[in-house]
């Protein structure tokens, strides 16, 4: 048992955050205001290798493994949760590709993808396939060399700008069977469709796309045919406990901004932090954020060492995201008034994170994931 | 980052897991029902070397670390909650204070004994009218050459009635408020010691409680505890480790309702299917499996930190408070999940409730915890 970070670790995360603190945060606002993607922010992550930190160098990642990935994403996500999130599905992306994809597919894409070429996306999510992912309905039929792909997709992260988008689509309708292709943006028949306009990560580029006899050769499939819903679950996996840093992330700097807020703002001849009314809610904030920071090292430890963690990933998810809500509200009702005007950024940080409770299974799917874990 | 536990933090956790099936929980249920202090136990545990088991060897302790330490209370526990805390009592309050601040004279005397079982300890720190305000302490300790002369009242004492040592708060100078607290070692037989009113209890029945009246009760002075004033740094310094104990013991009573409910949903049906095919009790389930978990963590991460020497107040409040919020609302959700089962005596679930509820007032209330863990937030 050791709970400190090791030296690598350490470096990482001073200088994400600085990054964060120095770049991102200042951009934050305006980029939520504007609902713009911040592409600069993306560009910098590529410059400081934060977008293939799940694979090795001879794919141009860096390969800091995923407590480090867990760390450098918090730390982002608290600057800025929009390129949080964009941050972390290039690198699920990247990862996925380099799990279940052959060396060609990984020389070709994950290269770009981590020197920011463009973002990765994950497309799983369609009109009638959200917590139920398996019942898509996307249908890739084998046609000579290759396949034709037909179908729609929503609320897909990152969609306009990707660079490469893993598309899940049945090829087969009975017995189902789901497989994962590797789709390039400008393929004839993929359709980027409007941008969805959101209550908070609004600089993160959410779209639907569709294919309309979308043609793509056999060799974009990304493993094997009939493997693709084992290979989203799998990725998904990583990717909760991404969601989990970023709502971490997120909560932190709502908590910081209160904790300081409760220090100065004064009331009745006193600073608000010494009413024990403020006083339990930065507690209940503080206590819960560090079990929330263990439940997601832990579940990225044991990534780490290549054990399973399903059932720990989504319980640092389902903690993290919910305690990260509960201490966003907190926070802005520390801040009262202030809380809820923009000029603090406490708002923005309540709606940037509802989310996390959302994407990547809601919270309601990491409930039936652990509890079919407890039943055994 | 490493979340494994050592070889030895391993074999403690099956030692602890297996004594605490076999010996422990086939007794809790009688144990409760007859409010009966668990001697046998205490015996059988004191030989695994349970009741000081991070006391170093040389002192007559198991010399394991307190991670050990909170990993075989939650699974004592786990099994019975009285058992569980008048381990803890032992090992935190009544053994770590002497290790710490004791004289070697006084380790010899008072910490070996204890640290093997033969004695069992206590800690007089509450008062009538000193509870979450322990600095304001009516004993009184007044200095007669070589010894001091003690006056005054405890009450809510865990142990006291079996207790041989108790480790005793006084004030020497009351002008100097909680800087005038001083604390001594003090043997329960000595002359003017009486045992108030044993109380009676929602829970943890097994572990008796009651007040001790000091009258003319003449200590040494070489049973002091640091210089005179130390004393309030004594108790505050104990109940940071204290509370890592009391943290395990929520987390295990936490585990012995999720294990219990679990179990009860899996055979009970209605509507024709096994209780746990329902949402409505997959998702208690779920939460309080994912809480408990939290709670470990943070409850070992401020056990590693001690074993560290590294300031932990704030780690042990929060484990504190968080696994016995847990504790209290696993309880709750255990009962519930059990119906009309949980709510008789011929099912577990609510004496885990009666258990869980005081791990949210001893050894500082949530409320006490809220206060140290802001209190370091603001400090800035």
């Amino acid at each position: 048992m050791d709970f400190r970070l090791t030296d690598e670790q350490l470096q990482i995360e001073e200088m994400v955050r600085g990054l964060s603190r120095k770049e991102f945060a200042p951009r934050a606002a305006q980029v939520d205001e504007e609902s713009r993607y911040p592409a600069e922010n993306h560009r910098r992550l590529a410059e400081l290798g934060l977008l293939g930190m799940l694979y090795p160098a001879s794919f141009g990642g860096s390969e800091a493994g995923p407590v480090s990935y867990s760390i450098a994403l918090r730390e982002v996500a608290g600057g800025c949760a929009a390129t949080g999130v964009g941050m972390a599905v290039t690198n699920m992306t990247g990862e996925a590709i380099f799990r279940f994809g052959s060396d060609s597919q990984r020389s070709r894409y994950l290269p770009i993808l981590s020197a920011g070429k463009g973002p990765g996306a994950f497309a799983l999510t369609e009109p009638g396939a959200g917590s139920d992912a398996g019942g898509l309905s996307t249908f890739a039929r084998e046609d000579g060399d290759g396949y034709v792909i037909d179908g729609s997709k929503v609320f897909i992260t990152n969609g306009t700008n990707a660079c490469v988008t893993i598309v899940m689509a049945l090829t087969r309708r009975s017995p189902r069977k789901i497989s994962a292709f590797l789709v390039e943006a400008d393929t004839p028949g993929f359709r980027v469709g409007k941008g969805e306009r959101k209550m908070g990560i609004k600089g993160s580029d959410t779209v639907s796309l569709s294919f309309e006899g979308c043609r793509v050769p056999k060799s974009s499939m990304l493993g094997a045919p009939g493997e693709g819903l084992r290979i989203a679950l799998s990725t998904l996996d990583g990717g909760r406990i991404g969601i989990a840093s970023q709502a971490i992330g997120i909560a932190r700097s709502a908590f910081s901004t209160a904790t300081e807020y409760a220090r100065d703002r004064r009331q009745f001849g006193h600073a608000i932090g010494e009413f024990q009314a403020i006083r339990w809610k930065l507690a209940d904030a503080a206590t819960e954020l560090d079990a929330a920071q263990l439940l997601a090292f832990r579940a990225a430890s044991l990534k780490e060492k290549g054990l399973p963690h399903s059932k720990e990933a989504s319980m640092a998810k389902l903690f993290a995201t919910e305690a990260g809500n509960r201490a966003c509200h907190a926070a802005l009702q520390v801040l009262g008034g202030y809380g809820y005007i923009r000029e603090y950024p406490v708002e923005r940080h309540l709606r940037d994170i509802q989310v996390t409770t959302i994407y990547e299974g809601t919270s309601e799917i990491q409930r039936l994931v652990i509890s079919r874990a407890l039943r055994g | 980052m490493v979340f494994d536990l050592t070889e030895e933090q391993r074999m403690i956790q099956d030692t602890a897991r297996e004594f605490a099936r076999k010996e422990v929980l086939p007794k809790a249920a009688e144990l409760d029902e007859n409010s009966r202090f668990p001697e046998e136990l205490i015996r059988q545990m004191a030989e695994l070397g349970f009741m000081g088991i991070a006391v170093p060897q040389e002192y007559g302790g198991a010399g394991m670390d307190t991670v050990c330490y909170a990993i075989a209370m939650e699974e004592i526990s786990r099994a019975c909650a009285s058992t569980g805390v008048i381990m803890s009592v032992n090992n935190s309050l009544a053994c770590d204070p002497i290790l710490t601040f004791g004289s070697e004279e006084v380790k010899r005397e008072y910490l070996v004994p204890m640290a093997t079982g033969k004695t069992l300890g206590c800690f007089g720190l509450t008062e009538p009218g000193a509870g979450s305000d322990a600095g304001s302490q009516k004993t009184t300790a007044v200095r007669d050459g070589d010894f001091y002369v003690v006056n005054g009242t405890k009450n809510f004492i865990t142990n006291a009635p079996q207790a041989d040592t108790c480790i005793l708060f006084t004030m020497t100078d009351k002008a100097k408020a909680h800087k005038g607290i001083t604390a001594f070692v003090v043997d329960m037989k000595w002359k003017g010691i009486s045992l108030g009113k044993h109380e009676k209890k929602m829970g943890i029945r097994a572990s008796a409680t009651s007040s001790i009246i000091f009258e003319e009760v003449r200590v040494p002075s070489k049973n002091r505890l640091g210089n005179e004033g130390d004393g309030f740094k004594v108790a505050m310094n104990t109940l940071d480790g204290g509370r890592i104990g009391i943290a395990s013991q929520a987390i295990g009573i936490a585990r012995a309702s999720l294990e219990d409910a679990l179990s009860y949903s899996k055979d009970r049906k209605q509507f024709g299917q096994p209780i746990c095919d329902f949402q409505a009790i997959q998702w208690m389930l779920a939460d309080i499996a994912t809480e408990i978990e939290a709670a470990r963590l943070l409850t070992w991460r401020a056990a590693w930190m001690k074993d560290r020497k590294m300031r932990h107040s704030k780690e042990s409040s929060m484990a504190k408070l968080y696994a016995s919020e847990v504790a209290m609302r696993a309880a709750v959700k255990g009962v519930q999940i059990h119906g009309g089962y949980g709510y008789i005596n011929e099912y577990p679930a609510e004496r885990h409730f009666r258990d869980a509820k005081i791990t949210e007032i001893y050894e500082g209330t949530s409320e006490i915890q809220r206060l140290v863990i802001s209190a370091e937030l603001l400090k800035g």
